[in-house]
């Protein structure tokens, strides 16, 4: 839902970023209002991971230049948990695997610290247990998923609904799924899909990362972004995935060469 | 540079011979309540200690055990206790328990259903026999228990026990030595549940020789859970012999001692058994923890799935030394093992070696081992949902540790293993 007038949750400005020395961003800028849905799409090693992982502050990249405000305030600057805390959600791409963490003790903790930021009261075992029952519907996961550990043995599947299960328990801000479909069978892809559309609202927005337009069939973006060499090469509406469903990317190329050397691209 | 913390002080320590020496001038060479064949192995081992010093470096099995914190230890036995002072909870529904401490005095006590006590010519021809078939009698630790142990809690369990036997010392602030010994004689099909429970708060040694004896399709399900201080040592040997059919599960979590080191070994006669080791050992300061397990299997088709798993921190030192044997008749043998060991800190130390001997052809034998800290994408996925790096590696600790105490006998609940051992861990 584009409203032009919608406060800004998350605004990224010439953002550059390495990893050990290896420059991967070069000029990242986007803007992200409240209830709107972006995909952000490209080739693999384009650079979108790495934007997803700098947002939620992974410590192994390191940012050069630019900045990221996130509901006004320099998301930077923030720890990982803090950034967690005041309403950004990274969906992992690879759910991490915690052998003899249980599941729903990772939930309960997370959630918890979520809510003491937003001056909630913290729940009791008992109180989070019927929590995290209602909210189980939503990805239509059983509850006994609650008493393994967290992720392990899980299918790709049900580690993917396992991560729209903590998005629907810690109610972000902004989400960013990274490749949430990849991995997913019909059925999967459906629930998993269903359970987004069920958490978007008008004040929170969403950024999808996939490759497939069968993800945007069953969520509608708002915003699509092509991702390129570490910039956002296009944007446009959801007709722009349509279009690279059918072309492809070989485009991208020609229109990197035009812009070399590299300069960041202005969005509007 | 990081700072050595200062080594512990060492009062008035004695040499190991002469150390050993006082400790049986100060042990009696028989005590009324010890029934024949074990006065008869204590005075052997007796024979046999008076000529030998502590083992030490020059010995592959001690190369990095430093038994020294030993001679530190007063050469006596264990202080009698002062009143009624332990505060142990009690014991969980279904589990039933003997302290070692008030053994043998309550020896005529009324045991559970399908638990009895060997005496006489039962006991002669089951006391040692395990030691003697896994080639342990004449290790040191299994000597010095032998020379100075209380009476053996010599059980013979036959099928239908429900209730979880466990046995427990606690020697509080006591300085000095206790030794018990117990031996359990599992009947065809029998099952149980033993909790063995060592604590100690003083400067004392903790020598604890268990022998078990599985007959054919009976299952063993073994809990040990051990805590003492730095300037504690606990000695502790477990020898099983497996017949065919049946199932051994050690879980071992120990932690605090200055110096530990446990020796299980297991025989599988006649193969056709199942063995599973599980171990958590924790140490920090300068605690030594020490694992030096055999497992033999001289029959077909046994069947091994260990894992050891190691918390170090500060100047802690984990010693893990995995036996396996699998010699020629024991065909289609099937073993795992792991040794997976978090380091906390700079200066902790790990020594882990798997040590397989495989003659057989037809079998299949794994083995690995893992040194880390904790796994940064692990961390960073708990902190993206909002976890604060330090609770984050709490859970992940708690996690390493729950794997093996979620294995305990559920008995073993009752003395919150595991908040026994978070309570008192620094921040990684």
């Amino acid at each position: 839902m584009i409203r032009p007038d919608a406060p800004i949750l998350l605004e990224i400005r010439d953002l550059h970023a390495q990893i050990e020395d290896q420059p991967i961003l070069h000029g990242v800028n986007l803007t992200i209002r409240a209830g709107e849905i972006h995909a952000l799409m490209g080739r693999n090693g384009s650079g979108k991971s790495t934007l997803s992982k700098i947002l939620a502050g992974h410590p192994a990249y390191g940012v050069t230049a630019g900045t990221v405000l996130f509901e006004g305030e320099d998301l930077l600057s923030l720890s990982p948990e803090e950034r967690a805390r005041k309403g950004l959600f990274l969906g992992f791409q690879y759910p991490v695997e915690i052998p003899g963490v249980s599941n729903l003790e990772f939930l309960r903790v997370a959630t918890n610290a979520r809510r003491q930021h937003l001056g909630e009261e913290e729940l009791d075992t008992f109180s989070f247990e019927d929590l995290v029952r209602d909210r189980l519907q939503v990805v239509q996961m059983d509850a006994s998923f609650l008493d393994r550990s967290v992720n392990e043995g899980f299918s790709g599947g049900e580690k993917k609904r396992n991560e729209i299960l903590q998005m629907a328990l810690l109610t972000p801000e902004v989400a960013i799924l990274d490749e949430t479909d990849s991995g997913l069978d019909i059925d999967a892809l459906r629930i998993v899909a269903g359970g987004v559309c069920q958490l978007a609202g008008p004040n929170n927005a969403t950024l999808l990362i996939t490759h497939y337009q069968r993800l945007l069939d069953a969520i509608t973006p708002d915003f699509v972004h092509v991702m390129a060499a570490g910039r956002i090469l296009r944007t446009g509406g959801k007709e722009l995935a349509l279009e690279l469903e059918a072309r492809g990317y070989d485009w991208v190329d020609e229109e990197l060469a035009r812009l070399q050397p590299a300069t960041p691209v202005e969005m509007s | 540079m990081p700072t050595l913390s200062p080594l512990p002080s060492r009062p008035s320590a004695l040499a190991g011979t002469s150390w050993i020496q006082a400790l049986l001038q100060a042990c009696p060479a028989s005590l009324a309540t010890l029934e024949a064949p074990q006065l008869k192995d204590r005075l052997a081992a007796r024979l046999a200690l008076e000529s030998t010093s502590l083992p030490g470096k020059r010995e592959e099995a001690w190369r990095f055990t430093d038994l020294s914190l030993l001679t530190q230890i007063p050469p006596r036995p264990l202080e009698p206790a002062l009143g009624s002072t332990q505060t142990q909870a009690s014991p969980a529904p279904h589990s039933w328990r003997l302290p070692l401490d008030a053994w043998p005095e309550i020896g005529e006590t009324t045991w559970p259903e399908g638990i009895e006590p060997l005496h006489g010519p039962e006991l002669e021809a089951q006391l040692g026999r395990v030691l003697a078939a896994t080639e342990t009698t004449n290790h040191w630790s299994v000597l010095l228990n032998s020379a100075i142990a209380q009476p053996v809690v010599a059980l013979r369990i036959r099928p239908g026990v429900r209730t979880c036997l466990e046995v427990v010392s606690d020697s509080e602030q006591r300085s000095g030595v206790q030794a018990h010994r117990l031996l359990l004689v599992l009947e065809e099909g029998a099952c149980l549940d033993l909790l063995q429970v060592h604590q100690a708060g003083g400067p004392s040694l903790c020598s604890v020789v268990v022998e078990a004896q599985l007959g054919p399709h009976s299952t063993l399900r073994h809990g040990q859970v051990t805590h003492g201080p730095n300037h504690g040592v606990l000695l502790a040997m477990t020898a099983v012999n497996q017949a065919p059919g049946s199932c051994y599960t050690l879980t071992s979590v120990c932690s605090g001692w200055g110096l530990a080191r446990q020796e299980p070994v297991i025989l599988q006669s006649e193969g056709q058994a199942t063995s599973q080791l599980r171990g958590l050992h924790w140490v920090k300061d300068h605690q030594i923890s020490d694992t030096h397990s055999r497992v033999r299997f001289t029959g077909p088709e046994g069947q091994l799935d260990q894992v050891h798993k190691v918390v170090a921190e500060a100047e802690g030192r984990s010693v893990f030394n995995g036996c396996i044997q699998v010699p020629r008749e024991a065909q289609r043998t099937k073993a795992a093992q792991l040794s997976r060991s978090l380091l906390l800190s700079d200066r902790a130390r790990i020594d882990t070696k798997p040590e397989l001997e495989i003659v057989a052809d037809d079998v299949r034998c794994t083995h690995g081992a893992t040194i880390s800290r904790l796994q940064q994408n692990e961390l960073f996925y708990l902190q993206s949902r909002g976890i604060a790096a330090p609770q984050a590696a709490r859970l992940l600790l708690r996690g390493f540790c729950e794997e093996i105490v979620s294995q305990l006998p559920s008995a073993s609940q009752s003395w919150s293993p595991l908040s026994s051992l978070l309570q008192a861990e620094a921040r990684p």
